[in-house]
């Protein structure tokens, strides 16, 4: 009986993973999220922002001198009595001017360019500017030792989040956006799995009915069988997808991160890693290093496609026998259309619901979510990066997996029934008719 | 000796009776015509016979016992619409339906070679179904069907889909099978070929077994106290002399002015009485006895058997 089974699978599997196709998505894919990754990395690392020069005529005589130039903008001090000649400021990028009663009237400054001007300048200059008017304001009141107490006020927060496990003594740093980016991508993957994988099986047995093998091969194996087989080998394409993705990204970031980032990067992430990380040092954007520190955490991210696989395995099997019911209620995939919907739907709802729970990951809307099997896989896919109980994922994946049972016996009902009938498109209702033929 | 026994199969469907009350008997070693209709319930009734689906009522003996889910192993079946995975190798994919039967990849694999050989399609091993003509796929399916060496063979119109030359090697495979010690059940619409190969028949109608037996026998049955008088003279002047004792089924004028006309004598009068009564009136050149074609029969049952239910 099982063997069967066993040989229906092989079957399945191997048509599926020595086609072309498959092998090149499996290769392309990870090629293109690593690249993602470390394209922010590699553009930090190697690329130099040509300085860009600006000319100030400052009629104030306060502003000019305390302009800081920075890698991106050097601010140069023209004469005051530098001639108008200058707006066309030769090979500088632009000339600022400076009215002289600035700190009445904050409006009176203009910048010429020759280009575009860049919001980043723009900004700098304003910001610069606010400081340097609030200052001098804050002058005209006459305070003793003002320049000391303006010093002594200026405060930078940097402010890093640590998440506390229960039930596990390790702390490891997590900041809402990292999780945010991860859960997004993680549950975006699982919908596209189960859509593409789910209608895989059901485009199958459509074909298998259509062509009138099924009625070769049920003189052999038991429908059941067949609908099971069918579903686990089109299940275990899906996991072998997944883990050959997930090795070839740990081992990937595992290995070239650490080649490309320069090396006080990367120590920076290994401390965040480790919590002992000292953000008022760091002079690398937090986020950004936050993501950096999750890619290069092999352990976090074997953790993370271990768990993806167990979800996307259950979400699969789920769906897949809806769709596999589908399929074989019809003659071609026209006819499927309108019934698929009844699959597809619940899909669309869940990935919808997930993008909603990311902003409260512990939500009651995203607690119950998390048990419906229905939208459970992929909930929890965008809940788990956040850090949440390990009960919780046991209890959401053992009421997923009960489910599929009772999915798969469904299923096979209307599977049996299904594959004899040719030419009417039945509707909905006679499928669920169909489960209690004897 | 029996090979399978159906007893007082019943199946319904919603809103209709696939089967009512079928029984018929195969014999072990024959090729036996399961004959009928377009949605007489012959495919419900292979479906039953290969385990597919349960009757509501009624059993199914084979080879001695009630058949079992087990017994697939030993049936081979070769439905009338029948298709094989397009994109898979030839071989490869022969070797997965064997498997399925229950045979181990290396004896899958000697027996194909041995057939390949057989039928002189060695180079099709590696092609992919697709690249084969329908004549082709059919081949290998029939390779399929046979290859575990099943005690009882259903084919379904074996034969649609062969040119004649391709179809008279599967009637001599059929028949080999057959000397070898299967048992063939065939279904088909061609009465030709039930002439041809079958011993046994049982034919459905609405459901119903409505006639069954030796293909001679009911031959023979449906052939008696009919003949067929080729003589000169008129037909109606024929007729209007037997009139009370037969009564005549067909007509038909030769090119040479000569009439056939078969009649059917009734119960109760000699075939002497109506040679007497006839010789009077034309001239007698020959008698036969009509041995009806199984494609008479078949019509003929059919019709009278739908007319009584109306």
């Amino acid at each position: 009986m099982n063997s069967k089974i066993g040989i229906i699978i092989a079957r399945e599997f191997l048509q599926r993973v020595t086609k072309k196709s498959f092998i090149i998505t499996t290769i392309l894919f990870p090629v293109l999220m690593i690249g993602l990754m470390i394209a922010p990395a590699l553009i930090m690392a190697f690329s130099t922002t040509e300085t860009k020069e600006i000319y100030v005529i400052d009629h104030s005589g306060i502003v000019a001198q305390n302009l800081k130039s920075s890698d991106e903008v050097s601010f140069v001090i023209a004469d005051e009595g530098a001639p108008d000649t200058l707006r066309t400021h030769g090979n500088s990028y632009g000339v600022l001017f400076i009215g002289n009663n600035i700190v009445e009237k904050p409006g009176n400054v203009q910048l010429y360019t020759g280009e575009a001007s860049s919001m980043a300048v723009e900004r700098t200059i304003t910001s610069q500017m606010e400081e340097i008017i609030k200052d001098e304001k804050l002058k005209q009141y006459n305070i003793e030792n003002i320049n000391e107490i303006l010093r002594n006020v200026e405060t930078t927060v940097t402010l890093q989040t640590f998440r506390t496990d229960s039930d596990n003594e390790e702390s490891t740093s997590s900041s809402s956006m990292v999780s945010y980016a991860i859960g997004t991508l993680l549950s975006l993957v699982l919908y596209m799995f189960l859509l593409m994988y789910g209608q895989m099986v059901m485009t199958s047995i459509i074909e298998e009915k259509n062509n009138r093998v099924l009625e070769v091969m049920v003189s052999s194996v038991k429908p059941t069988q067949l609908m099971v087989g069918k579903i686990l080998g089109i299940g275990s394409v899906a996991v072998t997808q997944i883990a050959i993705w997930g090795v070839l990204i740990s081992s990937a970031v595992g290995i070239l991160l650490p080649m490309l980032l320069p090396a006080d990067i990367m120590a920076q992430a290994t401390a965040l890693n480790a919590g002992t990380l000292d953000s008022s040092a760091s002079n690398v954007d937090a986020d950004l290093l936050g993501v950096i520190a999750a890619a290069g955490n092999v352990a976090y991210i074997v953790k993370l496609f271990a768990l993806m696989a167990a979800f996307l395995l259950g979400g699969f099997l789920f769906y897949a026998s809806m769709f596999a019911a589908i399929g074989s209620a019809v003659d071609n995939i026209q006819d499927a259309s309108q019934l698929q919907t009844a699959a597809i739907m619940p899909i669309i709802i869940a990935l919808v619901i997930s993008m909603s729970v990311a902003t409260d990951p512990n939500s009651p809307l995203a607690f119950w979510t998390s048990l419906v099997p229905f939208t459970s896989p992929m909930i929890m896919m965008m809940r788990i990066p956040f850090g949440i109980a390990t009960w919780e994922i046991a209890l959401s994946l053992g009421i997923l997996y009960i489910s599929i049972i009772g999915m798969i016996w469904i299923a096979a009902k209307i599977y049996r029934v299904g594959i004899f009938m040719y030419g009417k498109k039945p509707s909905l209702k006679e499928l669920i008719r169909w489960i209690n033929y004897k | 000796m029996e090979l399978l026994r159906i007893d007082n199969v019943t199946k319904h469907y919603t809103g209709h009776t696939a089967l009512n009350d079928v029984s018929f008997s195969v014999p072990q070693g024959c090729i036996y015509g399961l004959l009928g209709p377009n949605g007489a319930g012959k495919t419900t009734l292979i479906r039953i016979i290969n385990h597919i689906t349960a009757p509501d009522s009624g059993t199914v003996t084979f080879d001695g016992h009630t058949l079992t889910a087990a017994d697939i192993y030993n049936i081979g079946y070769l439905p009338e619409e029948r298709g094989l995975y397009k994109k898979m190798k030839v071989g490869e994919q022969a070797i997965f339906f064997a498997r399925l039967k229950g045979l181990s990849r290396s004896e899958a694999q000697r027996r194909l070679k041995f057939w390949f050989a057989k039928l002189g399609i060695e180079d099709w091993w590696n092609k992919k179904v697709e690249e084969l003509s329908k004549g082709m796929a059919q081949k290998i399916q029939f390779i399929i069907t046979v290859l575990h060496e099943p005690k009882l063979l259903i084919f379904d119109e074996p034969f649609s889909g062969f040119d004649p030359i391709n179809a008279d090697q599967l009637k001599r495979e059929i028949l080999e099978l057959r000397d070898k010690g299967a048992t063939i059940i065939f279904s088909t619409h061609n009465m030709s070929s039930v002439e041809e190969i079958c011993d046994h028949i049982t034919l459905i109608n609405q459901s119903q077994n409505i006639l069954t037996g030796n293909v001679d026998e009911i031959k023979r049955r449906y052939g008696k106290d009919r003949f067929i008088f080729t003589y000169n003279g008129e037909p109606q002047t024929f007729g209007s002399a037997i009139v009370g004792k037969a009564h005549i089924i067909s007509d038909h004028t030769h090119d040479n002015g000569l009439i056939d006309t078969t009649l059917q004598i009734n119960p109760g009068t000699s075939l002497r009485q109506i040679i007497a009564d006839v010789n009077d009136v034309v001239e007698i050149r020959t008698i036969n006895e009509a041995i009806p074609s199984m494609n008479e029969i078949f019509i003929q049952t059919v019709k009278e058997f739908n007319n009584a239910q109306k």
